[in-house]
């Protein structure tokens, strides 16, 4: 099963106590403590998913992000201790697909991983259309006019939720149960985040969104009118 | 001269005052100004009092504001009064010198004229008739009249009272003037009573003296002039002088103009140099002023312009060496609570790492507890729920350290109030179920929108709500929520025990508690108001508590409809409504009855 989980943190009981209750869950996790060592340790170990603390040694957390995500689009949950928004945001447009607050529970940060690693369990043959861009969701792809575009799998499930549902309006609390997992009203940055990291991957023009877009007051819809 | 003559003078001085001061009111600039000054005054007064409140208030305020209008007017009054009392007895002496300068000139050229008088034959007998008289006297007249053109007085010859009268005698040989308007009659009467004495040997030979005025013409106007009058001895005759004071007038008339115009000069002179002087110190007192103003108003880089070595020059020396001393303690407070706000921020985060660690290690902990004996099953159970405490306590210390470091951000968007309210219900929902109580919503039946940030109205609303039920000793919570059309409100009834007087203020305070005893029991960081207080502000509304002992108290948040506009009202009462009122006392009398029955 699909269960390697890289923990990039420096503070080592915490480490260790995030791989006693990783290993209860099942998981297999590796731990790096530098920020410098972080890629390396990635590339060998090629985990599922990626938990990383964003206070770091060495290079921190937002940089440990950006150089994952700019190889790989495997989730990444990040830990932090800061709860402003500013620390927040720039965490989620560096990359991460997730956070989680510190001191969290257990449980809670196992359902975190369940729900980021859960996506890829049954694709189903399924194509979808919205404006010029067309979504293949078994083969996990996306093409605008014949061109491959490339996607993280958490872009990629927010994309399909939107436009399996085509001029549906979806709330950010909807959307974050049901790409995101979340059962309680959650952070609603995390939308904000990704839905502007997905405009700039997808849209002619994010500035004027054709595809994703806002409905003010309210939250997001696929597709134009 | 003999000594009694002087004394006689000297007795008729007030006369000639009188004489003098009426001539001064002639004058023309006198009558110029008395006829401008009714005219002008009027017209003033008219305006004034047209314009009275207006025109006084305005005055008075001036004359309040500005230290420069009341110096000036300060010195313009003062110096005029000196001026004026000066400029008077300055014309009083110079009166009295031309007086007696023209009094003795006048004197020793009427006792020349009496020597000359008495030189002319055929005075010793009385006159045989008026004929006789007539001629005597017209040849002592034409004897003692001055021959050339510069005629400084004017001579009249008089008979004794015994012959005045008679028919055929003349009253007076006199050219050029109306003898009888002219000498007053105490004078004549007086130089009666010196011939008859003569008469009788008891000559004192005086010269009789009296201010007067001279008539040229009968019923024409008067100059003033000195008159003498002496018998001319061993004879019937008198002689009478009249010296008219045209000259000493005038020359009087040229000192008073001069006197007037330089004292006009020197008081205009002197208010030029009180404004401009005050000018020099009244400027840069305002200019501190203004920079003192904006000092406090918190521009702390304003300085004064240093200019010169005088006290002024000290005073922006002093003035910027405070602000700078001022900008440095300042700066340095500023540092301080920095370096503290920053620890405080620093210290909450730094906790959550190991705070994570313990957190699931005590989950592992608890979880296992039924393999553990009752007493360290327990002691999990209590590390459990103390560190819920503790990360609640974490989580709201950094809140409000955001909130004192001023980092806390806004995240405003529209949302419908009566919304927000039914949501943070939940938790409070399922306290009052457990103690037994109700949460009643009044909530209008059309949405409330507001721009509002969620996550922190939901906060308060939470914290609002927790702490009614908590306080609300098992009685309904009330919850009502109304708009305008500029602000929002929810005001949390409960009928619990209530808030002491000025408590309603304390409970905003933080880690403050109404009940030290029994704070411990219920939960809560002590934090939860502070913040929401904190929560409302930034969202530039209110939040106000009003409660009284035993009858409960109203929380009241009203937020403004669009983000950063002020408020001015709230559309909610804060405090009992009038319905309540009457249920309200019932429950109180209720509260005591079972109270006591307990008791």
């Amino acid at each position: 099963m699909k269960g390697r989980v890289l923990v990039v943190d420096d503070d080592a009981a915490l480490a260790e106590m995030l791989g006693i209750v990783l290993r209860g869950e099942g998981f297999e996790p590796t731990f790096v403590a530098d920020g410098d060592k972080a890629l390396e340790a990635f590339r060998d170990t090629r985990p599922d998913l990626v938990l990383l603390d964003l206070m770091l040694p060495g290079s921190d957390g937002i940089d440990v992000c950006r150089q994952i995500r700019g190889e790989s689009g495997v989730p990444i949950v990040m830990l932090t201790a800061k709860t402003d928004t500013v620390d927040v945001v720039l965490g989620l447009e560096s990359g991460a697909d997730d956070y989680i607050l510190k001191p969290f529970k257990s449980k809670e940060l196992v359902a975190r991983i369940r729900a980021r690693l859960r996506r890829t369990d049954e694709p189903a043959p399924e194509m979808l259309q919205i404006g010029d861009v067309s979504i293949d969701v078994a083969g996990h792809s996306v093409k605008r006019n014949g061109e491959t575009l490339s996607l993280t799998p958490l872009e990629f499930d927010l994309l399909v939720a939107l436009a399996r549902k085509p001029r549906q309006v979806f709330t950010r609390e909807v959307l974050l149960e049901q790409v995101w997992g979340y059962r309680h009203a959650a952070d609603t940055r995390l939308v904000n985040v990704h839905v502007q990291r997905l405009r700039a991957k997808i849209e002619q023009d994010p500035e004027h969104p054709e595809i994703v877009v806002t409905v003010r007051g309210v939250g997001y819809k696929a597709g134009p009118g | 001269m003999e000594q009694g003559s002087a004394e006689r003078v000297q007795r008729d001085q007030p006369d000639a005052r009188e004489a003098w001061e009426m001539a001064l009111r002639r004058k023309k600039w006198v009558r110029w100004i008395v006829s401008w000054l009714p005219h002008q005054l009027t017209v003033g007064i008219r305006t004034l009092l047209r314009w009275e409140h207006l025109v006084i208030a305005k005055i008075r305020h001036r004359w309040r504001r500005s230290l420069q209008l009341r110096v000036v007017g300060t010195t313009l009054v003062i110096s005029a009064t000196v001026i004026a009392v000066l400029g008077f007895f300055l014309t009083e002496q110079i009166a009295d010198g031309l007086l007696l300068n023209a009094e003795n000139s006048a004197r020793t050229q009427a006792v020349t004229g009496l020597g000359i008088a008495q030189s002319q034959s055929g005075l010793n007998t009385p006159p045989q008739n008026g004929q006789v008289a007539m001629q005597i006297m017209g040849s002592i007249g034409r004897l003692l009249q001055p021959t050339n053109g510069t005629a400084t007085y004017s001579v009249a010859v008089g008979l004794n009272a015994d012959w005045k009268g008679k028919p055929g005698f003349p009253r007076w040989a006199a050219t050029g003037f109306d003898a009888d308007a002219t000498f007053p009659p105490t004078l004549l009467a007086n130089v009666q009573e010196e011939q008859v004495a003569q008469e009788h040997g008891k000559a004192e030979n005086l010269l009789y003296y009296a201010p007067t005025t001279l008539v040229l013409t009968p019923g024409g106007r008067g100059e003033p002039a000195i008159a003498f009058g002496v018998p001319i001895s061993n004879s019937q005759y008198q002689l009478y002088f009249v010296f008219p004071l045209t000259e000493e007038q005038q020359t009087l008339q040229l000192v008073q103009t001069t006197l007037i115009g330089v004292g006009i000069a020197l008081v205009a002179l002197l208010a030029a140099i009180a404004s401009l002087v005050t000018r020099w110190v009244v400027l840069p007192v305002r200019h501190a002023a203004r920079a003192a103003q904006r000092l406090s108003a918190g521009q702390l880089e304003e300085r004064m312009v240093v200019g010169g070595a005088d006290d002024l020059a000290a005073l922006a020396t002093s003035f910027n060496d405070m602000a700078a001393s001022l900008q440095d303690k300042l700066r340095e407070l500023e540092e301080l609570s920095k370096v503290q706000r920053q620890f405080v921020s620093d210290v909450s985060h730094e906790l959550r790492t190991p705070m994570t660690t313990i957190r699931m290690a005590a989950e592992i902990l608890f979880e296992s507890r039924e393999e553990l004996d009752a007493a360290a099953a327990r002691s999990t159970e209590l590390l459990q729920s103390q560190i819920e405490r503790f990360e609640t306590l974490l989580t709201d210390l950094l809140e409000i350290s955001r909130h004192d470091s001023n980092v806390a951000t806004l995240d405003a968007e529209p949302a419908d109030l009566c919304d927000i309210v039914r949501r943070s219900a939940d938790d409070a929902q399922q306290l009052a179920e457990r103690k037994g109580c109700r949460i009643e919503f009044r909530l209008p039946a059309q949405a409330c929108m507001a721009e509002v940030d969620r996550r922190r109205v939901e906060r308060i609303l939470r914290n609002l709500l927790v702490n009614a039920v908590e306080h609300g000793e098992r009685r309904d919570v009330v919850v009502t929520v109304a708009a305008d059309s500029d602000a929002v409100a929810v005001a949390v009834r409960d009928h619990g025990v209530g808030l002491g007087p000025g408590e309603d203020q304390l409970v905003f305070e933080r880690f403050w508690r109404a009940d030290p005893a029994r704070a411990r029991t219920t939960g809560g960081t002590g934090l939860g108001l502070a913040i929401a207080l904190e929560d409302a502000r930034l969202h530039g509304g209110w939040l106000q508590a009003w409660g009284e002992k035993g009858r409960g108290s109203v929380f009241r948040l009203t937020l403004p409809r669009v983000a950063g506009h002020s408020i001015v009202g709230s559309p909610l009462p804060l405090g009992p409504d009038e319905a309540e009122v009457v249920t309200s006392s019932v429950t109180t009398l209720e509260a005591d009855l079972s109270g006591g029955s307990r008791a």
